[in-house]
């Protein structure tokens, strides 16, 4: 069963195809990660597949329906979009509360009213639910939103990079929460520029880059290139000679004493170290080095795009 | 959804603000005249109709209302039809809303309900400011007429809510009108002046004899016809006309504002 599938989905403005014939599916009970950098189009796509935009071409089907008239699919949908908004002269409860009221019929109303102390306790903001959202803080306004997302038992999440603007803890906090919400059944579709991110907690990411897709697969197919290696040497002309004559190690930009090699298949730390500590080279430090979003990009563009 | 937004407008301080500012306008007139009447030896330049009317209770209400209605009323159509949904837009929520998902269409009715229900609130407050201060300072006598005649008590009241209820109708057009503009921009404050804007240049215009031709078709051209009420026997001809061009306005604006809503980006 799939939550969320896109068929070429396409949205031009004026004459710059943002989101360019995008094929996207995502699973039920699936934590998937939609990676890419500002601009690549990941918050055009997630205002489409909300109904907020409507494409210039392609389509999109949320919860098994199609965009136009999709009322019953996004009632089941919980989102963020952008940043989380509210009305700043009323308190985090009494916009919970003017948010549930909104749309639904009576039972639904209700259901989503009793549930605002859950969701409050759950975004860990019970004791500032009175305070006026003027007063919080952007941490305390991004749990507000993951709160209201969470307010109709959604059986499908969109967040828009959640964690925007959360300290380290709160940050861990929300991946460990969606996370939990996914273990749960709940389909997690979450936005983020941050690699390690989305690496930390996916089942699933795709990569966005100038509104293509150029990549998908569980984080750990990711780094196509290989493990990249960091490493410090006394002498670093004689560690290059031998490096260059290691196979499967291909050498990377490096400054000074220090250079960066990628490891392609079988070759591992270990043998690097043992080869230049036999030719005489004192080698200080070794370290694997994790690639950034940036160097995932720039191998997947050079490449052409890989598909895990 | 109706309830929701009268607790919205009742938590913010603007909403106060104008309830304020247009409640005390017949308080003020009624202090006025009582700190200084009309001085009986100028009666050669007042015409007596407004001598014998300014010192009964009745008098503020109906003044009061004539009073808001060129430049308050614009105001509250602007705050309350023109803000609506651009004001949404701008602080973010109206994508929250619409992913509820809260219908476009629903959203704008709504809206536009709760704009009338606000403006009806804000008229029903004038007139009552008005009749509370003038009848503690001055009392209630019967009301004469522009016709000579003269109206009881009870049935000079009726006339004055007679009158507000016209004049909410008559401003039905205009909140049509904000509405259409709230779906076309992304800035409150933006399509709160454009509506008073509209509102206060269809007042000019209105006043320029050689434009003649268009005056029966601007939208605030019916709005002075609530004096009508005040004869005897009650002319219906101008109230007519300002119904008719209100409901015109409501109905293409209304339609507008729906059809440009529902196919719009919300980018907001």
């Amino acid at each position: 069963m799939t939550a969320l599938v896109t068929r070429g989905l396409t949205k031009r403005y004026r004459d710059v195809n943002v989101v360019d014939g995008l094929d996207l599916s995502v699973d039920r009970g699936e934590l998937y990660g939609f990676l890419g950098p500002n601009g690549a189009g990941k918050t055009t796509t997630i205002r489409m597949a909300l109904g907020l935009i409507f494409p210039t071409g392609g389509e999109v089907e949320l919860l098994g329906e199609r965009v136009s008239g999709r009322a019953a699919a996004l009632r089941r949908t919980g989102a963020m979009i952008e940043e989380p908004a509210f009305y700043k002269f009323l308190s985090g409860r009494r916009n919970l509360e003017a948010f549930a009221r909104a749309g639904g019929d009576g039972g639904e109303v209700k259901r989503r009213l009793s549930r605002i102390d859950d969701v409050l306790a759950l975004v860990g903001l019970a004791r500032a639910a009175n305070k006026r959202v003027k007063a919080y803080s952007q941490g305390m306004r991004q749990r507000l939103g993951i709160a209201l997302a969470l307010l109709g038992e959604p059986e499908m999440l969109v967040l828009d990079e959640p964690t925007n603007g959360l300290d380290p803890a709160g940050m861990r906090e929300v991946r460990q929460l969606l996370r939990r919400l996914a273990d749960d059944g709940t389909t997690v579709f979450v936005s983020s520029h941050l690699l390690a991110e989305v690496e930390a907690m996916c089942d699933r990411v795709g990569v966005l880059s100038r509104g293509k897709l150029i990549a998908e697969g569980p984080p750990g197919n990711l780094r196509g290139g290989g493990e990249h290696l960091r490493i410090e040497v006394d002498d670093p002309q004689r560690a290059a000679g031998v490096l260059r004559g290691l196979p499967e190690v291909e050498p990377a930009a490096g400054e000074g004493r220090i250079l960066r090699v990628r490891l392609d298949g079988a070759a591992t730390a270990a043998g690097v170290n043992a080869a230049l500590v036999s030719a005489g080279v004192g080698v200080g430090a070794l370290m694997p080095e994790r690639d950034s979003l940036e160097d995932v990009f720039l191998s997947l563009v050079e490449d052409g795009g890989v598909q895990g | 959804m109706f309830r929701v937004e009268l607790t919205k407008a009742a938590r913010r301080w603007r909403t106060w603000l104008l309830a304020a500012a247009m409640g005390g306008i017949p308080i003020l007139i009624v202090i006025a005249i009582k700190v200084s009447p009309p001085n009986p030896g100028t009666a050669e330049d007042a015409p007596p109709f407004l001598l014998q009317i300014v010192r009964n209770g009745l008098f503020a209400p109906l003044t009061g209302l004539a009073v808001i209605q060129p430049f308050f009323l614009p105001l509250a159509t602007g705050l309350f039809a023109g803000d609506s949904i651009a004001g949404e837009a701008q602080g973010g929520t109206l994508r929250y809303l619409l992913v509820r998902p809260v219908r476009r269409g629903r959203l704008v009715l709504a809206k536009y309900g709760v704009a009338m229900a606000l403006l009806a609130l804000m008229l029903v407050w004038v007139a009552v400011c008005g009749a509370v201060a003038g009848g503690a300072v001055f009392g209630f006598e019967p009301l004469p007429t522009l016709s000579g005649t003269t109206l009881s008590v009870g049935g000079a009241s009726l006339r004055i809510a007679a009158a507000a209820g016209y004049m909410l109708l008559a401003a039905s057009g205009v909140a049509a009108v904000g509405m259409f503009v709230s779906t076309l921009t992304d800035s409150g404050p933006g399509a709160t002046v454009a509506t008073v804007i509209l509102a206060i240049a269809s007042q000019i215009l209105d006043n320029i004899p050689s434009l003649g031709a268009i005056h029966p078709y601007l939208p605030t051209h019916g709005w002075l016809a609530f004096t009508d009420l005040f004869r005897f026997p009650v002319e219906w001809g101008g109230m007519r006309g300002g119904l008719v061009v209100s409901v015109a306005y409501t109905a293409v604006f209304l339609t507008a504002a729906l059809l440009s809503f529902g196919r719009r980006d919300v980018v907001a």
